[in-house]
Order: structure tokens, then C-alpha cells, then sequence
């Protein structure tokens, strides 16, 4: 008998202490994030696809065409291509393609690179109607930013 | 304006009080789903209906007008009779209580004097819509939930039922009218705690409301009794949910908080209505919090809790009541 309206009584109390916890949520902030009119900063490690990183010294590309990358690659998705071009001493890039639909995010690229020209991009909002969409002209995505 | 004048006023004041009754019931569903939606969210820390309209106010309309869209599925080897009477059923009883439920001084349709007993019998026909429609399913969720739904009802009734009777020793009628006006000086909530309680407990599941959901328990029946039906179909027993919950609410109102009692306002026998709402929408929302703190209980929880704790509670309060009512 004793124990009945023991149960009674804390289980009671227990569910008070329930409501009061989300009555109190009920007024707290919202904490999740409305996505596409609010955006959260990305954490620094995050890995999109790669990009050639702008050296400000040369405004241009670090690349030196060594093809490490394309070697290296398990995926076989990076495409590398060096000309002398004239008046030039080095090998200029002409063309630095990668198949984003083959990608595994590996990082590869990126650690083998000698001059430290590769780098992960930020790019997360990725959808698109063709596989073509997702073939990256990384060169060019470059010239864009040095405009 | 003759033919008005030949008709017989009485048929008049029906009708127009079937409109109102018939708009407001629409009105509270859509009121009631948005709130619960908002609510829904706020207690989980996040916006709930945020896209159509200013926060999302108009988002109600549109799953309405999305849902009258939908076709009425009648799957394969149902008992079609039964499958397409079950939503009437669940929301046309529903309509009927509004009769007699006196929102302020003027405002009642009809006092009948046995207004109480009306409200209960029409409250109890929900369930045969629940049994009608999960049986007219051909389908064993269904049927789960459908007996789940009579099991419940048959066990909740009975509290109910005493807690009422205790306010009906103390007050000598069944009219609503009769039951509000005897607490114009102190509302039955603070001579009858214990009924209240016990009353808006079994309210709770006499509606199946979390955490007495378990008719509809979606993670264990997909919906329960209402799985096969689509479109108006499932909209009708949804309204038939929300309005249950308004009218246990508001008897709630008029047997213990008073009904419109309140401050006094300027032509108070009409304007009393504000503070009947006020009151039956403090207990919705405490209903919804409700659902929204609680996991829902197991089957034999639900029974235990009812004959272990509910009955015997209410028969010691009525009791009580008995003697002290005689002395």
C-alpha cells in the first residue's frame, strides 16, 4: 500500500519535472539553422573537390605540370597538361580537368603535390541535372578568381 | 423577407447556429493543427512550418486544400459500406455537443437538462468510428488499432464518468447552464481537484492523445485505424480528433473552471465567450505540451493506469463527495 502512493507521488512529480523541461524549451532560441537564407561558417578541414591555390606573389597558379597528381591519383579522375609555351622557360598548364563524378575525396592530389598548389575548395552546394556538370575545369575556375 | 417571417423561428436559430458551429469547428481544426505544428517545434528547438506565409500561417490551408486535391483510395477487398461510413462517423457526432455547450450566457444553441448525458453518449460514438473504419480496413494494423481504440474507451469511460458524477452531487443537474451557474462563486476546480485531474487524464485518452495514442501509435501501427484512408477520408477523422479535443476541453470549462465566468466585461452574457475560450485553449495547449513531453505508455501501462489508479481514485472522491454533500 505504501508503495502505491510512493509510485503515485514520484511518478506525479516526475511528470511535472517533465513539463516543465519543455515548457521551458518551448521559449528557449532556435537552434537549428534555416539552410538556404542561413548558412553556418565550414569547418577548415572540410574536403570539397580540389582547386589550384592563387599565389599572391604570382598572382597565377603554383603548378609546375610535374603530373604527380594525375599519377597518383586511385581514381584516375585529375587530368594534367603542360606546353612550353614561347617566350616561356618552364612548362606552362593548359589544362587541369578533373571528373568530380569519379572523385573520392582521398586527398591524395593534394598531399603528393611538390609545390603545394592544390588545395580543398569550400563548395558544398553541388547539384546538377548532367554528369558533365560535375567534369571541373579547375584552370579555369582559377582565371575566374584572379579577374 | 415574407418567406423568413413564415418560417418557424426556432427552425431559424437552428440553422444559423449549425452554420456557426459548422465554421468554427473548420476554424479550430485549422487553428489547433498550426499550433500543434508550432508548438510541436519550439519544444524541440526548432521553427516548425516556416515556408508558406508569414511563419508559415497559411500552411494549414494549403495541406487542407492539398488534401480535398487527393483521391479517395478504396484499396482492394475492403467492406466499402463500412470503409466510407467510418469518417462520417468519426465527425459527425462530433458536430452534435456543440448543441448544448453554452460558450457564454446567451450563447447556447440548446440548454437541454440532460446536456451532460448528450455530450458523453455523442463523445462515445467516436470510438464505433474507430472500430467501424480499422475493421471496413481489411488490414491488421487496422484491426490492431481499432481494438486498441474499444479496449481504451471501455477503461476510460468509467473514470470519466465518476469524476462527472461528483460535480453532479454538488451542483443537481445535468444542464450545462444549471452546472456553470452554480459556480459563480467558486469554481469547482478548487472543491474538486481531484476529479479535475482525473478528468483531463482521462480526457486525454479518451481523445488518444499522446501518450494515450496508442489507437493511431505510429512507429508501431503506421496510423492505426485510419492507415488505408487518404485524402477527405483521413482529413474527417483528423477533424474528428481536433473537435473531440475541443469539447472535452470545454466540458472540462463548464464542469470545473467556471465556464464563462471571468472579470466582468461590457455586455457580458454575450462577451463572456472570450473567457470560455480562453479557458478551453489554456487546456488544449496544456494538451499538446502534454503530447509533446510524454513518450507514449504501453498497452497494459494504459489499463493498469485506469484500474489501478483512476477508478478507484474517482470512487473515493465520489464518495467523499456523497457524504459531504449529504452533511
Amino acid at each position: 500500500m505504501k508503495q502505491y502512493f510512493s509510485e503515485l507521488f514520484t511518478g506525479g512529480m516526475s511528470l511535472v519535472e517533465g513539463l516543465g523541461v519543455t515548457m521551458k524549451a518551448l521559449f528557449m532560441p532556435i537552434v537549428t539553422v534555416q539552410y538556404p537564407r542561413e548558412e553556418i561558417d565550414i569547418s577548415p578541414s572540410f574536403r570539397g573537390h580540389i582547386d589550384l591555390i592563387l599565389d599572391p606573389e604570382k598572382n597565377s597558379y603554383r603548378c609546375i605540370t610535374c603530373g604527380m597528381c594525375e599519377k597518383n591519383c586511385p581514381s584516375n579522375c585529375i587530368t594534367v597538361k603542360g606546353e612550353k609555351l614561347e617566350g616561356q622557360k618552364k612548362k606552362s598548364l593548359v589544362l587541369f580537368d578533373l571528373d568530380f563524378t569519379k572523385c573520392s575525396l582521398c586527398g591524395t592530389c593534394v598531399e603528393i603535390c611538390p609545390v603545394n598548389a592544390l588545395e580543398y575548395s569550400k563548395e558544398y552546394n553541388l547539384a546538377a541535372f548532367s554528369r558533365e556538370a560535375f567534369h571541373y575545369d579547375i584552370l579555369k575556375r582559377l582565371e575566374e578568381r584572379i579577374k | 423577407m415574407e418567406t423568413i417571417s413564415t418560417l418557424p423561428p426556432e427552425l431559424i436559430r437552428m440553422v444559423i447556429s449549425a452554420i456557426i458551429v459548422i465554421t468554427f469547428l473548420f476554424l479550430n481544426a485549422i487553428m489547433m493543427g498550426y499550433a500543434e505544428r508550432k508548438i510541436a517545434g519550439h519544444v524541440q528547438r526548432r521553427p516548425g512550418p516556416m515556408e508558406v506565409g508569414s511563419h508559415g500561417i497559411l500552411q494549414m490551408i494549403i495541406d487542407g486544400i492539398k488534401l480535398v486535391a487527393k483521391e479517395l483510395i478504396i484499396p482492394f477487398n475492403v467492406d466499402r459500406t463500412l470503409f466510407r461510413v467510418a469518417p462520417l462517423l468519426s465527425f459527425t457526432p462530433v458536430i452534435l455537443p456543440f448543441l448544448v455547450i453554452p460558450f457564454s450566457e446567451k450563447l447556447q444553441a440548446r440548454d437541454l437538462n440532460m446536456g451532460l448525458i448528450f455530450i458523453v453518449t455523442m463523445g462515445s460514438v467516436n470510438v464505433m468510428a474507430c472500430l467501424v473504419g480499422g475493421w471496413g480496413s481489411n488490414n491488421k494494423y487496422s484491426m490492431f488499432g481499432a481494438m486498441r481504440a474499444v479496449a481504451q474507451a471501455i477503461s476510460y469511460e468509467v473514470p470519466i464518468l465518476l469524476s462527472i458524477l461528483a460535480v453532479i452531487l454538488m451542483c443537481n443537474t445535468f444542464s450545462l447552464k444549471g452546472i456553470v451557474g452554480a459556480q459563480q462563486k467558486i469554481w469547482f476546480v478548487f472543491l474538486q481537484p481531484v476529479a479535475f485531474l482525473i478528468y483531463v487524464v482521462a480526457g486525454l485518452a479518451e481523445t488518444n492523445r499522446a501518450p494515450f495514442d496508442l489507437p493511431e501509435a505510429e512507429s508501431e501501427l503506421t496510423a492505426g485505424f485510419h492507415t488505408e484512408y487518404s485524402g477527405m477520408g483521413f482529413s474527417l477523422f483528423f477533424l474528428g480528433e481536433y473537435t473531440n479535443m475541443f469539447i472535452v476541453a470545454s466540458v472540462a470549462t463548464v464542469l470545473f473552471l467556471g465556464g464563462w465566468h471571468g472579470p466582468h466585461l461590457p455586455y457580458g452574457e454575450y462577451l463572456g465567450v472570450v473567457w470560455f475560450l480562453l479557458k478551453v485553449y489554456f487546456l488544449l495547449f496544456l494538451m499538446i505540451m502534454v503530447r509533446w513531453t510524454y513518450p507514449r505508455v504501453r498497452f497494459d501501462q494504459l489499463l493498469n493506469f485506469s484500474w489501478k489508479y483512476l477508478v478507484p481514485f474517482s470512487l473515493a472522491n465520489l464518495l467523499i463527495t456523497a457524504v459531504v454533500v449529504k452533511l
